[in-house]
């Protein structure tokens, strides 16, 4: 898995469960060769939908593939998967209690030439506010596998966000993801909680402020909704947080972690994002620069609540 | 049973429906009485013992605000009883205005955003098709819905896909809420439009279930296409007042319209034999 790109975990993760289950089918909206998912159409066969560049039809015939029994693994980059067809999310597929997989790729500003009509650092904020609906930023292979297949077989809609290109690894495979978050990193003096490509700058400024003598455990909060809130409680409780994620501060991760830690245990807070800003064009590196999304964005916002 | 004997109990059922709850969606709920008679009464293989029926046919309503038509239906087959039914719009009702897969029994799909409707029959019948299945969907859109975009997205993923066992019905009643169709955003001619989509489609007098029928039937034959049936209607059809109302679509009747509601009630009671 560590070489993986995230596109072939999805590929492959999906081919196992397609093997086990003749339920699984898998939608498309004409970014198969984006996805590099090919080897799909090959194997599915009829199972293997391309929808054309249709979104919101893409859910609506996946909520009609879920009322005859089917468990359908939809694609397309984020904003379509999101802000484009939202209505049809929310009506079709969760107001309707239907089982479906969204698998929204190229986050924030992952999504780098492409630019800011398709650079969704909104698009958790709007699937939070679907009743009852699972949201997860997957950050290594290995999770995102285990994502998946849990998603195959729990019930209710789903949204994964993830990029499309080889993530860093972070696991080794052995890891329970079921809490939703991973302690990658002890410390006694307060919280990184991050998601997604942010992890590996949290780890890099908790490196850096053990340097300047400073502690701070570093968790990967991957389930950003149901929320695991006694552990974020339980980091209100050791001192600060830093919330740090590739999407608008309103809304997303640092929000949700601002919402348990205001009513159960206030605590002062920095939350590390996109602010009130659209996306542009860019190389990642650049972007993250840009937007305030480095290693030294985040250990100067905590040693700022540390004062 | 005979099935307009079926559709003037349908339309009696649903006229009491929205008399009782005091307003509502009366012209689009009427234009489709016969429709639902003729797939209810004589086409689908739907009954509430064969809910689980793989086989069994389905149904979804796209223009969900004509709920009360389909919920008088479904009361008709059995699916639930007559105080199920009066409880339209009620608070915490299972009987909302516009239909709800998990709330009420024998509904197949959750509608009401215009467009999703039609999207997710078309879904259902890419479903049937995958598991090799010979039963139909069936679908009813309206005039005004095909409005929106994503009734030509579904269109043309049907039409591609081959799905020969969905038949869409196109509701033309000419209005919609704000007017007239030809005045707010002009159709043109629904039957082109859905042969240029790759549907086999032809119009037929939405008011007529022997006409209705002889339709379905000819859709049936049809392989390798979907079938798009354009029923000629009329919006608050059945119920002469109703009819000539201009406005028509949601109604809040005034004192000579709660007048001549009831009465048309009592004439519809009169003709299916029941006490008004």
């Amino acid at each position: 898995m560590k070489n993986l790109e995230m596109r072939q975990v999805y590929t492959k993760t999906i081919l196992a469960l397609a093997e086990k289950d003749q339920k699984v089918v898998v939608l498309e909206a004409d970014l198969a060769s984006s996805m590099g998912t090919s080897k799909l159409k090959e194997q599915l066969g009829k199972s293997y939908i391309n929808v054309g560049i249709m979104e919101a039809e893409e859910m609506g015939v996946a909520a009609g593939l879920a009322v005859t029994g089917f468990t359908p693994f939809i694609h397309t980059f984020a904003p379509f998967a999101t802000r484009r067809s939202f209505d049809q999310v929310f009506l079709s597929l969760g107001y309707a209690k239907n089982h479906a997989v969204i698998v929204g790729t190229d986050p924030g500003v992952t999504a780098e030439m492409n630019g800011g009509t398709h650079m969704p650092f909104e698009d958790v904020a709007l699937m939070r506010v679907i009743p009852g609906n699972h949201i997860y930023e997957v950050s290594d292979p290995y999770q995102f596998k285990a994502i998946l297949e849990y998603a195959h077989t729990a019930k209710g809609l789903f949204y994964i966000r993830t990029i499309r290109k080889q993530a860093t690894s972070l696991y080794k495979g052995e890891e329970d993801f079921s809490k939703g978050y991973v302690k990658l990193k002890e410390g006694t003096a307060g919280t990184i909680f991050a998601s997604g490509i942010m992890v590996e700058e949290a780890l890099q400024a908790a490196t850096d402020l053990e340097r300047l003598g400073i502690s701070v455990q570093v968790i990967d909060l991957f389930r950003i909704k149901p929320m695991n809130e006694e552990i974020v409680i339980e980091a209100a409780k050791m001192g600060p947080i830093v919330t740090a994620e590739n999407h608008n501060v309103i809304g997303g991760l640092g929000s949700a972690v601002a919402e348990i830690v205001t009513e159960n245990h206030p605590v002062k807070m920095k939350r590390i994002g996109v602010k009130e800003q659209f996306g542009q064009v860019g190389k990642l590196e650049y972007l993250k620069e840009v937007y305030g999304l480095k290693a030294a964005d985040i250990s100067k916002a905590m040693v700022g609540l540390l004062e | 049973m005979d099935t307009q004997k079926f559709a003037d109990q349908i339309r009696y059922y649903t006229m009491k429906e929205l008399d009782n709850l005091g307003f509502g969606h009366f012209g689009g709920s009427l234009s489709i009485v016969e429709t639902l008679a003729v797939l209810y009464g004589k086409v689908m293989n739907v009954s509430p013992e064969k809910k689980d029926d793989p086989d069994r046919d389905y149904f979804v309503l796209s223009k969900g605000h004509a709920g009360p038509a389909l919920y008088a239906t479904l009361f008709l087959k059995g699916y639930f009883d007559e105080a199920f039914l009066f409880n339209l719009n009620q608070n915490g009702t299972n009987l909302p205005s516009h239909p709800d897969r998990i709330k009420t029994p024998g509904v197949d799909m959750t509608t009401g955003s215009l467009g999703q409707g039609i999207s997710a029959a078309t879904g259902i019948a890419k479903g049937n098709q995958l598991l090799g299945k010979e039963n139909f969907t069936f679908a009813i859109v309206g005039d005004g819905e095909l409005n929106e975009g994503q009734c030509w997205e579904a269109f043309q993923f049907a039409a591609h896909q081959k799905l020969d066992h969905l038949i869409v019905f196109i509701d033309d009643n000419k209005k919609q809420l704000d007017g007239y169709t030809t005045d707010i955003c002009d159709p043109f001619d629904f039957v082109e439009k859905m042969q240029a989509f790759g549907f086999n489609s032809w119009r037929v007098d939405g008011g007529n279930v022997d006409a209705i029928e002889a339709a379905i039937d000819q859709a049936k034959e049809i392989k390798g296409k979907p079938a798009a049936i354009v029923l000629d209607t009329v919006k608050g059809q059945g119920v002469p007042y109703l009819e000539e109302l201009a406005d028509n679509h949601h109604i809040r009747p005034d004192e000579a319209a709660k007048t001549a509601i009831k009465k048309a009630i009592v004439t519809l009671a009169e003709k299916i034999e029941v006490n008004s």
